[in-house]
């Protein structure tokens, strides 16, 4: 290695640490692993207590030890335009992360982290699993500030303009979060397990119930969690609008904090499960490159815009994020009725329409979903045709975006269709991609204004060629 | 294949390919199956083994050429076309600007009969774009035209 090489590849001055709790909080969850390994051993074979005392202690020592030395060695700061993160002590590593591939940014607290007035800042970029950069920890205050910058810096303004205001767009009341997870699938079936234990209990032969109350006991246990993690997780869930995109604040006691830039939401899904159906509610997800395989090393990263809202509000949110088009406003064409014989109950559901600047997908008979892909966000296309479907001369579509809950799949159109839905859909997607909103969403905003076209109503292919 | 394209064909020597790798399955798995069962439930175990082997030989051998045949790929102005699938039929459309990257693989039996596989990557894992037994200088030259197309066509997500 020749010495420019090792002179960019050292970590300039300015770069700073992380907060200097880390290696406790660390090690805290190290601590936390060995009481579970010891503690296991200590029943198997009995031993004197300060043993383990000590055994546990030493663990802990050493695993917050090594992470202050992982803490001494890692540094962030930002180099040119992209931000740098050096780390490791013997394998140096680097990472650089580039701001206008930037797909959305979440501080995240945990609860142990809120005492101590510290967060996790995450960065998500598109690419693999491997593609998200968390920095944790920070103090909450260097958590908020980096994040108005990386925005800033993303949406190609001054990194020092200070954080977009808000617009509140929609809060989600405890009274209707509480309803939809009693009318959710996973709450019943737990409601229905504790009954059968309950009557079991009273009513089974007396010696089989022990046996029979702890064997379901697990699966009380999982149903009771899920339910508890549905409700926390989304505890308090604010959606709001501001110039660097969306802002999603959940949950009660590990809180989420959420920034979706403008023009990173590859696809939209709206879910109506049977239940909620008398109640008109409805969940929507979002796909966003990066969200989907970082729910890895123990934070949970969703794709919820809106856990459960009334329909007419999820419509209006949709428009919003679909750039103001209307999704109804999209004509849908049903499948042909020889599909019946591979969908018999959702037939009648399946549809789909081509608007000016997305694809609508209908579908589902008990859960209904509509499934929305904006032309600009077509990764590609594709038509495949299974031995049934060749012999109903049946053959499906697909709109392929990127990994998420939203998957585009027009099923059992005729062949022609299909094909020529695929051959329209390339061409829609071309066009629309020259009039998209550009990685760096403000600088765009700034030439659009001095153009006096407002209203980002750009002509198609009137620019960029 | 839909018409109206100008779709290009995989090279033959893919069908001698899939064969020497079912031939050498076969030869390697049979035996193994054969005795090992042969062993534990008795011989007729051992002949139903044999049958099976011949029954996918026989599918296959049907298969693998008309496999062959249902690859094509047509490179438009915009966008790289693929096709395959005997049973299950595919067309897949890559608009040039959504690539992200492009592969090419070449295992040792490829090579030597001088054959690679070419696959595109977009952002979305379900695009499956991948053409395989691509004569090596084909392979090579498809690659760079995509690559070159790519960044001269490059949107961003």
């Amino acid at each position: 290695m020749d010495s420019p090489t090792q002179a960019r590849m050292a970590t300039p001055e300015h770069f700073r640490r992380l907060h200097p709790l880390t290696p406790l909080l660390r090690g805290w969850a190290y601590l936390a692993g060995a009481i579970v390994i010891i503690g296991q051993n200590a029943l198997r074979n009995p031993a004197p207590v300060t043993l383990y005392v000590v055994l546990g202690l030493g663990f802990a020592l050493l695993a917050t030890a090594a992470g202050a030395v992982s803490w001494w060695f890692t540094r962030y700061g930002f180099d040119g335009d992209a931000l740098r993160i050096d780390s490791g002590v013997l394998m140096r590593r680097s990472r650089r992360v580039r701001m206008d591939r930037l797909q959305a940014v979440d501080v995240n607290r945990p609860l142990v982290g809120r005492l101590l007035g510290v967060a996790e800042l995450r960065m998500e970029v598109a690419g693999g699993s491997e593609s998200d950069a968390p920095l944790r920890y920070l103090s909450f205050d260097d958590a908020t500030r980096l994040r108005a910058e990386l925005l800033a810096r993303a949406a190609g303004i001054e990194a020092d303009t200070p954080e977009a205001p808000e617009r509140p767009v929609h809060n989600v009341p405890l009274d209707r979060l509480v309803w939809s997870t009693i009318l959710s699938v996973g709450f019943i079936l737990a409601v229905a397990l504790v009954a059968l234990l309950a009557a079991l209990l009273v009513f089974g032969p007396s010696a089989a119930r022990v046996g029979l109350a702890t064997s379901m006991l697990p699966g009380v246990i999982a149903a009771v969690y899920m339910v508890w993690t549905q409700l926390g997780r989304n505890f308090g869930f604010t959606l709001a609008e501001s110039p660097d995109g969306y802002r999603i604040r959940k949950g009660l006691l590990d809180t989420q904090h959420q920034t979706v830039p403008p023009g990173r939401i590859q696809g939209v899904l709206i879910r109506q499960p049977l239940l909620w159906r008398p109640k008109g509610w409805a969940e929507v997800h979002v796909d966003v490159a990066g969200y989907a395989g970082a729910a890895s090393n123990g934070t949970t990263v969703t794709s919820v815009l809106l856990p459960v809202a009334p329909m007419p509000d999820v419509m209006a949110i949709v428009r919003q994020v679909c750039a103001g088009v209307d999704v109804e406003s999209v004509p849908l064409h049903p499948a042909p009725k020889r599909a019946r014989w591979l969908r018999p109950i959702q037939r009648r559901r399946l549809a789909y329409g081509a608007g000016e600047t997305m694809v609508v997908v209908r579908e589902g008979r008990f859960v209904r979903r509509l499934i929305i892909v904006p032309h600009a966000k077509t990764q590609s296309v594709r038509v495949t045709q299974g031995p049934v479907q060749r012999a109903l001369r049946l053959a499906s579509a697909h709109v392929d975006t990127t990994p998420g809950p939203v998957n585009a799949t027009i099923r059992h159109r005729p062949p022609t269709e299909a094909f020529e839905f695929v051959q329209e859909q390339a061409e829609r997607a071309r066009f629309a991609r020259r009039s998209d909103i550009p990685e760096q969403w403000m600088a765009q905003h700034a030439s659009r204004v001095s153009h006096g076209d407002t209203d980002g109503d750009t002509q198609p292919g009137a620019s960029n060629e | 294949m839909p018409p109206g394209e100008e779709w290009q064909a995989v090279s033959r020597k893919l069908v001698t390919v899939r064969f020497i790798v079912l031939g050498a399955s076969l030869v390697i798995v049979t035996p193994v199956a054969a005795i090992g069962l042969g062993f534990l439930l008795g011989s007729w175990a051992a002949v139903l083994v044999v049958v099976a082997a011949v029954l996918v030989a026989a599918w296959n051998v049907w298969l693998i050429p008309r496999i062959w045949r249902a690859w094509g790929y047509a490179e438009r102005q915009d966008d790289l076309l693929v096709t395959h699938g005997v049973m299950f039929r595919e067309l897949t459309v890559v608009p040039y600007g959504r690539m992200q990257f492009v592969d090419v693989n070449s295992g040792p039996l490829d090579r030597k009969f001088g054959l690679a596989t070419v696959q595109l990557h977009t952002a979305s894992p379900a695009s499956d774009a991948r053409i395989p037994g691509l004569r090596a200088d084909e392979a090579a030259r498809l690659r760079d035209r995509l690559s070159a197309l790519g960044e001269a066509k490059a949107a961003g997500l």
